[in-house]
């Protein structure tokens, strides 16, 4: 390959190839036929081309909301192919089908037609098992693509309202999830809803009531899986879809976040436009996902409830865990010891249940949805923020993420303390005392080491700008020292590390008005003041050219030699270099032993000839 | 790319703010400090554009366009691969892959060629987007999300006449009543929802399948036990005789699960619990007391009867007591004794409701 001394473009017209000018003059170019009709009807002409001219930035992160999004249509497709096939009903029947061993066995219509879609519609069973792997997709996709908004803080203004619906659309989809794979009414499903009756029957005074209302009378009854059925295509996904199309436009009116870099800043947004490269990008990715899920549910089985059985009360599985992203949930509840079952005036209240199934959930969530509105009182920040953080840049918040993640994660390792202790030959007695004191010691400890770990990479931008990057070559100077040549960074790079704002915490407000009356700062503003400290101790300042400027001077043993070359009078040196040398003794404190102690007498480094 | 414009420390409605954020000189006024420096640094603007191989070579493009087309090519072929796998594998063949180990043939292949065929769709518009099309960025300017001072007085304007025009604050009758009107009319539907969902519980709860007499049935064979069956050790899931001819099987069962565990008659530290049973051999509910779990698991060495649900531990040689795990309460017991033939019957229905906790239950 030999490249030609002009780049002309992938995109470079051939000789025979028709010019935009006469595209422009061509039939073509004129909005006629369909879409002239339609614009006629609709001047849908306008947002047309807005749309496509729209410039989304690039970055792999920005394609976790995108995996949600895509799953949720390839869940949509697959769920309508399903419900031709599923007949939502509780009514008994005696298994007749394809299947040998539950041949004869009394099961529900629900678990029927489920085992039907599976062996006897054709191709039935690929797309229950796309449903299953697409619906594990969509919570993950939304459960990280929810970490890479909160640690780049792009839930800051004016993105809050989109990051409270993002939390609304997370809990709908984990309980999408739960209805959904409780309507085959099979062992292990039921199971989960036998426990669910338990935690509704938990609500003090009027739990009983609520778990008739919701099972239609006594448990399991004939009503849940219709009902559940309902909710599970209608109720929720009109919520999720509603809500996924507010969130997606309110995207469009924001325009997307971008990291920062050289050319990036709070008033535009670098990238790509719409038409064609992202339509290619973003559609194909579509692709990419309906075809990697497609392959997952032709390879890994999932929720193979034929091997669970119907649904009868009375039997149960060793192991019964509900799908991952319950187990946090199931993890609470497993942790929660006996003892919060309370007697009061002669009525149980559970609270061994009620809480970690019935609180610990939206509590969760709630406190998640308003960290957006917390953060900004803390900081005092009221503007509006396109720019990225990178997350080393706010090591407390990144703290508390991580503090966050870990307490989830506790939980739902927790939900799969029997198979650890079986796999690894543990007592679960310990496993279940280690993660309850865990949860309480591990979320701390996961703030202060990331809060650190944060710190020590700003400390290291700090010292990459300052000192350059290590080159690997290392120069001997005349006398005999050994230097390792520093460069300074590229004008582009030295950027996305300084780029980023000085912090201060919010003080104070003066305890003495402008008319010189003094007046007590309230409760409110103290505590904002320490709140807002807590924040920003120990924060790390971006370098400032001044700081550059001054390091150069200081640690450059290139200037001391070249200084003391010159009055020798040499012949310029064969040996060139760029940069800085560092790590030598001239960089050594005063006090070391190592260090260069110039006193008068010392002639200096000199080159011998 | 725009490098002014408003720099976004400015707005204006926002003077309380105790103190802030220094405000991103970057993109705007540069702040100068003694010694003439700036305090920040400069954006120093986008990078160059760095050519790819198909924007320098002809071939490269050419190898990138016959790239794609392998890709869409190879989709085509899936498709067809899935139509004819469609009509032509039996839904019944099992077939060893290895690594897999017997699996249904024709979900692997149709799964496979559709995966097959939707990803190489993916992959070569992917591939096309990176390598033939425009890779040179482009800037688009944003603006403040909030409106114009202007824009915002005409809304609150308008607002503001229509409601003077509705006349609504001068007729205080229409006011109040429109109120109790709107109010009132979700009252209907909430009446409807809560009033036809369900019955109401009344002792539903706690009242079991479980009479005086009836036979300990094995479950879910439902054949009577005889204690002689019942050797040192054993474990029986059990259901209340006639349960299968209940009209609501299920809902009974859900509540009547019972297991039968016989262990050294000396083991069991509870005086009630061994004059509830019969010889050693000793009845409890199956219901976990948290939230409703078979507990099905007994180990037979420590007498211990573990939920597989949350792992809630019930020690059955001590009136089946919660000695782990989120439950409170222990297992309530069947009280059993032997009928004539010498089959384990109940001698009194469950003194107590069965699972989980609720308010009404003393």
């Amino acid at each position: 390959m030999s490249p030609q001394p002009t780049p002309k473009g992938a995109g470079a017209l051939r000789a025979e190839d028709p010019t935009l000018e006469d595209l422009a003059a061509g039939p073509k170019n004129r909005a006629g036929g369909l879409a002239g009709w339609l614009d006629d009807r609709t001047s849908v002409a306008k947002p047309t081309s807005y749309l496509l001219k729209k410039v989304f930035p690039d970055h792999w992160s920005f394609m976790l909301g995108e995996i949600a999004m895509f799953s949720l249509v390839i869940l949509l497709i697959t769920g309508t192919f399903l419900t031709f096939w599923f007949v939502p009903s509780a009514g008994e029947v005696i298994y007749n089908g394809s299947y040998v061993p539950l041949k004869g066995i009394p099961m529900s219509e629900a678990f029927r037609s489920t085992v039907d879609i599976s062996f006897d519609v054709r191709g039935g069973l690929i797309m229950r098992q796309i449903h299953h792997w697409a619906a594990l997709l969509f919570t993950v996709s939304i459960t990280v693509h929810m970490f890479r908004v909160f640690f780049t803080g792009a839930f800051r203004k004016p993105r809050e309202i989109n990051w409270v619906i993002g939390t609304i659309l997370s809990l709908l989809a984990i309980n999408e999830g739960f209805t959904g794979y409780s309507l085959p009414d099979d062992l292990l499903s039921g199971t989960g809803l036998r426990a669910a009756e338990g935690f509704i029957q938990s609500v003090p005074v009027i739990g009983s009531y609520m778990a008739f209302f919701v099972f239609g009378g006594a448990f399991p009854g004939q009503a849940i899986i219709p009902r559940l059925f309902t909710v599970h295509v209608l109720l929720l996904p009109a919520l999720i879809i509603g809500l996924f199309t507010a969130h997606i436009v309110l995207v469009a009116v924001h325009k997307h976040t971008q990291y920062p870099g050289p050319g990036r800043t709070n008033d535009n947004v670098v990238g790509f436009p719409f038409m064609p490269v992202y339509l290619a990008k973003a559609g194909g990715f579509f692709f990419m996902i309906f075809g990697i899920t497609t392959l997952m549910a032709a390879l890994v089985t999932i929720n193979p409830i034929w091997l669970y059985g119907p649904y009868s009360p009375s039997p149960v599985t060793a192991g019964s865990q509900p799908d991952w992203y319950m187990g946090f949930a199931d993890g609470a509840l497993r942790l929660f010891p006996g003892f919060f079952e309370f007697n009061i005036f002669g009525h149980p209240l559970s609270l061994n249940v009620f809480i970690p199934s019935l609180i610990v959930m939206p509590l969760l969530y709630t406190i998640a949805g308003a960290y957006p509105f917390i953060e900004s009182w803390v900081t005092g920040d009221r503007r509006e923020h396109h720019l990225l953080d990178r997350p080393r840049n706010a090591p407390t918040r990144t703290g508390l993420g991580m503090m966050a993640i870990s307490f989830y994660l506790i939980l739902f390792f927790a939900a799969g303390n029997d198979l650890i202790a079986i796999k690894l030959g543990l007592s679960i007695n310990a496993i279940t005392q280690t993660l309850r004191v865990a949860l309480f010691v591990v979320p701390p400890l996961a703030y202060w080491i990331t809060k650190r770990i944060c710190m020590s990479l700003q400390r290291r931008d700090h010292d990459l700008v300052l000192h350059g990057r290590e080159s690997g070559r290392v120069v001997r100077t005349a006398e005999g020292r050994f230097f390792e040549v520093h460069e300074p960074l590229p004008e582009d790079q030295r950027w996305t590390l300084v780029q980023h704002e000085r912090t201060t915490p919010v003080a104070l407000a003066p305890t003495v008005d402008a008319h010189g009356i003094p007046r007590k700062s309230t409760r409110r503003e103290r505590l904002r003041a320490k709140v807002s400290g807590f924040y920003f101790a120990d924060g790390v300042q971006p370098v400032t050219p001044t700081e550059l400027a001054a390091a150069h001077h200081d640690g450059s043993a290139r200037e001391a030699i070249e200084a003391d070359q010159e009055p020798v009078g040499q012949e310029p040196r064969a040996v060139q270099w760029v940069g800085q040398l560092h790590g030598g003794a001239e960089e050594r404190p005063e006090t070391d032993a190592y260090a260069s102690h110039d006193d008068g007498g010392d002639p200096g480094p000199t080159l011998e000839p | 790319m725009s490098e002014h414009g408003t720099g976004p420390g400015e707005n204006a409605n926002d003077p309380g703010a105790a103190a802030r954020l220094e405000q991103n000189p970057g993109q705007g006024q540069v702040a100068e400090v003694a010694g003439g420096m700036p305090e920040r640094f400069t954006n120093p603007g986008l990078p160059p554009h760095v050519p790819r191989s198909a924007d320098l070579d002809e071939a490269a493009a050419h190898r990138a366009e016959r790239q794609v087309a392998t890709l869409f090519g190879i989709s085509m072929v899936a498709t067809v691969i899935f139509l004819v796998a469609y009509f032509a594998i039996d839904q019944q063949t099992y077939q060893f892959v290895p690594g897999i180990g017997q699996a249904n043939l024709s979900n692997i292949v149709l799964g496979t060629s559709l995966g097959v065929s939707l990803l190489c769709i993916g992959i070569g518009a992917i591939h096309w987007a990176k390598t033939l099309m425009p890779d040179i960025e482009v800037a688009e300017d944003r603006h403040l999300q909030r409106s114009s001072d202007q824009a915002r007085q005409d809304a609150v304007a308008t607002i503001t006449a229509g409601g003077n025009a509705s006349q609504l604050g001068r007729r205080p009758l229409i006011k109040y009543t429109l109120g109790g009107a709107l109010g009132l009319f979700a009252l209907p539907l909430l009446v409807q929802l809560t009033g036809s969902l369900g019955p109401l519980p009344h002792a539903d709860l706690a009242q079991t399948f479980w009479r005086r007499g009836m036979r300990l049935m094995r479950d879910p064979e439902m054949t009577p036990i005889k204690l002689s069956d019942v050797t040192l050790g054993s474990v029986f899931h059990v259901m209340p005789e006639g349960i299968d001819k209940s009209p609501d099987v299920l809902e009974e069962k859900a509540k009547a699960a019972v297991i039968l565990i016989s262990l050294p008659e000396a083991a069991i530290k509870v005086p009630k619990e061994r004059d509830w049973g019969v010889g050693g051999v000793v009845a409890y509910s199956k219901i976990c007391t948290h939230v409703g779990c078979p507990v099905g698991l007994y180990e037979h060495r420590t007498h211990h009867l573990l939920c597989p649900c949350h792992q809630s531990t019930f020690d059955v040689a001590n009136d089946a007591a919660v000695i782990f795990g989120p439950a409170h309460r222990p297992l309530p017991q069947l009280k059993i004794t032997v009928d004539s033939e010498g089959y384990l019957i109940a001698a009194a229905p469950f003194l107590q409701p069965v699972g989980p906790s609720y308010w009404e239950r003393s």
